[in-house]
């Protein structure tokens, strides 16, 4: 890979991460007012502004790091308690979130340069955050010290004197503190040659009372055997350069040049000399020379040096010996470092990112094992061999593992939809001139990835329109005796195989007779129909359809809610609305858990076959003798609601003896589905059905059968509306005409 | 001996409070030992303290070892040389494959 492709991956990386990153701070962002002990949220929030900058420094991306700098700085001071948690801060704050989130696209859309315009726009931003601080006191005074020689880190090294490079390194004190790891520039040599050896100087580490962890002490010498330019190197220590210092020089410099650099460097000048020959940059001879120069030199200027330094010579003899005789070292590990280069690489990989439409291509292929695998099975069925029933079975069991498998895969919690949701309460809320909060509650909840992201939207709409209409100004709220702050609740839980997501408010309510009368007039119904409240309330669904009397930037303008439905009934799943005048809305949608693949319950109608879901399916019992034709039967105590799949369907009957009832569930009712035959259980994969048929009620989609014929899955929720309607008109003896809501 | 465990992570944002802590540990006693197995993520902060802990035990003659070296310290240890130096007896990871 050549180093423009490795330097693209590794752009993608930071700004897919990066941006991860900002949606943490902004979810903490949000949540820092209402938290009780805000500090470890105060912690994360600097922590992803502090890597935001480091990374982006190791990019050259210089704006980033200028604006991220101001908002780290702000955040710091937050973080030492000297400036307090308060709105004002957080709204400050949020934006400049958001202009971080822009900069980082606009390198994801490769516009990696500074925009002229957006730099102003931050300017402003930056200038509003400073509003908050004083300049912090600055004390970055580091003590000079000098270590102990026996500290000498050194060694491990097989005959190198061929390194192409000598790099001298010694980090600026604040190098942690603005982001920098000074390790990680020597790790990303690597990328550029091969590190033959490489010493740890950490002579300038104070007392240990006196050290701050958070300063860097440390440097470091290192031999690059590397093909790379002086350039290329040095452009990997750009974002250091400044405040560190940074020496590079080609391996066979004259000695002129080493002693300068020894001159350069803050460390005793013996015990350079000693890393130097070791490194194999100088030969003994050389650094002898150098010593003997250097102690001329320093007679006149200083005396303890001078001691010093003849003390260290010849000791220097000594010490190489003992250098190389623990060149052979224990641990190999040259060896040892290629192997766990490796290995960090697997440990980074705990989590892998997937292309969405592989994921999407197994879980087909899947599904077409499924439906093969069925169909084996029947076939097996017919010959009474055990041996092959037996395989069959431990086939078919497997394959539902790898299909569960596969489905978890896609499986995402529908937090991170719901976290998207604090943002916008906030922001509409402002926009109103309302207060609302907003609870959350089942975040954890996994959901199939592909209903997650449609979901969004339609969310987005209820929530929006909640905060719209639902709750009311906080004078009408007093008024009525409720909290000035009106309450929105996101909820998520499982419930019978699907999963349900209900978006409720504390505000004024549905008005059944505003929606009833506007329906009227608008033709939707006619005025002497009798509705239940649950129909009346599916009425505000029907396209441009809104009993808001003011029409506002939000909403209310009639489009929304009947998109909201369609959207629901595309992920099959649908959309009740529960309401009480005065004390609030709930909008609750059922969707399905996963969209591919379901576990079906196989009956027989006539020549026909159905899938009824099998989540949906609480018991099978037989039809009573006396039933005859009935709409009803008695279940233990119950009464409960017969449907005739064969008079829904229109499919004749042959059935002569005796039927069979599913019970089936849907959002807390019960019903039974009249059928003739039980065929046991199946697993289907459901295929949609042909754009000709996208109207038919009742039908959910199609899949076909082990022995290739089709069956229609039923739509459970669809015949429940339609045995809920056949009961009421019953009841009222009404020959009104059927709506389709 | 005693022991002593680091768990988490041993970086720039919590140095300086293990600092603190490894140090009136190593004063306190006579011979200590680091356990590492449970540092998922160490930068070179976390591996400047533990060269300042090194050598204030060897400045102050007390016993200290390093030992059960999670992944990311052998990992940093071996790019910043250290290996050796430290002179802890090091547990190779097997090849997980």
């Amino acid at each position: 890979m050549s180093f423009d492709e490795e330097m693209k991956n590794a752009l993608k990386t930071f700004t897919l991460e990066s941006l991860e990153l900002l949606q943490d701070m902004e979810e903490h962002l949000l949540n820092l007012e209402d938290d009780e002990a805000p500090a470890e949220r105060i912690n994360a929030i600097f922590r992803a502004a502090h890597t935001i900058k480091g990374s982006s420094g190791v990019f050259g991306l210089t704006h980033i790091v200028a604006f991220t700098h101001v908002v780290e700085s702000v955040l710091d001071e937050l973080r030492g308690g000297r400036i307090g948690v308060g709105s004002e801060l957080v709204a400050a704050l949020l934006p400049c979130c958001d202009h971080i989130t822009l900069l980082v696209r606009n390198v994801v859309d490769g516009r990696t340069e500074e925009d002229a315009a957006l730099t102003a726009e931050g300017k402003q931003l930056l200038d509003e955050l400073n509003a908050f601080t004083q300049a912090a006191p600055a004390d970055k005074a580091v003590t000079e010290f000098k270590c102990p020689r026996e500290q000498l880190q050194k060694l491990e090294n097989d005959s190198v004197k061929d390194g192409n490079w000598h790099l001298s390194l010694r980090f600026g004190a604040d190098s942690f503190r603005d982001g920098m790891d000074p390790l990680s520039f020597v790790s990303y040599l690597r990328t550029l040659g091969d590190i033959v050896q490489l010493v740890t100087i950490c002579q300038a580490l104070p007392p240990a009372d006196e050290m701050d962890p958070e300063t860097c002490y440390l440097g470091f010498e290192i031999e690059l055997k590397s093909s790379a330019g002086k350039a290329e190197i040095e452009g990997v220590f750009e974002f250091v350069r400044e405040s560190s210092i940074i020496r590079i020089l080609p391996y066979g410099s004259g000695i002129g040049e080493f002693i300068e650099l020894i001159d350069e460097l803050p460390e005793n000048l013996s015990y350079l000399g000693e890393i130097l020959v070791a490194a194999g940059a100088i030969t003994r001879h050389e650094l002898d020379d150098a010593l003997h120069h250097q102690q001329n030199k320093m007679q006149t200027a200083r005396e303890q040096g001078n001691a010093e330094a003849e003390a260290a010579v010849p000791a220097l003899g000594e010490i190489l010996v003992k250098y190389q005789a623990v060149s052979e070292p224990v641990l190999n590990a040259a060896l040892e470092k290629q192997k766990q280069v490796k290995e960090k690489k697997n440990q980074e990989a705990q989590s892998i990112r997937v292309d969405a439409e592989r994921l999407d291509k197994l879980i087909d292929l899947i599904g077409e094992l499924v439906i093969a695998g069925a169909g084996v099975n029947l076939r097996s069925r017919l010959f009474a061999d055990e041996g092959l029933k037996e395989m069959t079975g431990e086939t078919m069991r497997l394959i539902e593992e790898v299909r569960d498998g596969a489905l978890q895969l896609r499986m995402v919690p529908i937090g991170t939809t719901f976290s998207r949701f604090q943002r916008v309460v906030r922001d509409v809320s402002k926009e109103l001139g309302k207060g609302i909060d907003l609870i959350v509650t089942g975040g954890d909840t996994e959901v199939d990835k592909s209903v997650v992201e449609k979901i969004g939207d339609p969310l987005m709409h209820l929530v929006r329109n909640a905060m719209d209409h639902g709750i009311e100004t906080a004078d009408v709220r007093l008024a009525c005796g409720k909290p000035a702050r009106g309450s929105l609740t996101l909820k998520a839980y499982h419930s019978s195989g699907s999963i349900v997501i209900e978006v409720s408010d504390d505000g004024g309510g549905l008005n059944r007779e505003r929606i009833l009368a506007k329906a009227v007039e608008r033709g939707l119904i006619q005025a002497h129909d009798v509705l239940s409240d649950h129909e009346v309330y599916a009425l505000i669904f029907e396209p441009g359809f809104s009993t808001a009397q003011t029409v506002s930037n939000l909403s209310g303008r009639g489009v929304g809610m009947d998109v909201v439905k369609r959207n629901v009934t595309a992920l099959r799943g649908n959309i009740e609305v529960d309401s009480r005048l005065g004390a609030g809305t709930t909008m609750r949608i059922h969707l399905p858990l996963t969209l591919a693949i379901i576990d079906g319950f196989l009956v027989g109608v006539g020549k026909a076959t159905f899938v009824i879901p099998l989540d949906r399916v609480i018991e099978c019992v037989a039809l009573p003798e006396d039933a005859g034709e009935r709409e009803y039967m008695d279940l233990r105590g119950e009464v409960l609601p017969l449907v005739w799949l064969s008079q829904v369907f229109d499919v004749e009957s042959h059935q002569q003896r005796r039927h069979n009832v599913v019970v089936v569930e849907h959002a807390g009712n019960k019903a039974g589905f009249v059928v003739d035959r039980l065929q046991g259980e199946f697993q289907t994969v459901i295929k949609p059905l042909g754009k000709l048929f996208t109207y038919i009620k009742g039908v959910a989609g199609s899949t076909i059968l082990g022995d290739g014929k089709v069956a229609l899955i039923v739509d459970v929720p669809t015949l429940f509306e339609f045995c809920e309607r056949a009961n009421r008109h019953a009841e009222h003896a009404l020959p009104a005409p059927s709506h389709a809501s | 001996m005693e022991t002593l465990e680091i768990k988490g992570e041993l970086t720039i944002f919590n140095v300086a409070g293990h600092k603190e802590k490894l140090l009136a540990a190593l004063r306190a006693n006579a011979a200590l030992e680091l356990n590492l197995a449970g540092v998922d993520e160490i930068d070179t902060a976390g591996l400047q303290l533990l060269i300042l802990l090194k050598r204030e035990a060897s400045l102050t003659s007390k016993k200290l070892s390093f030992a059960m070296h999670s992944k990311p310290v052998l990992d940093l240890l071996e790019l910043a040389n250290l290996t050796t130096a430290f002179g802890d007896q090091l547990v190779l990871p097997q090849t997980e494959e």
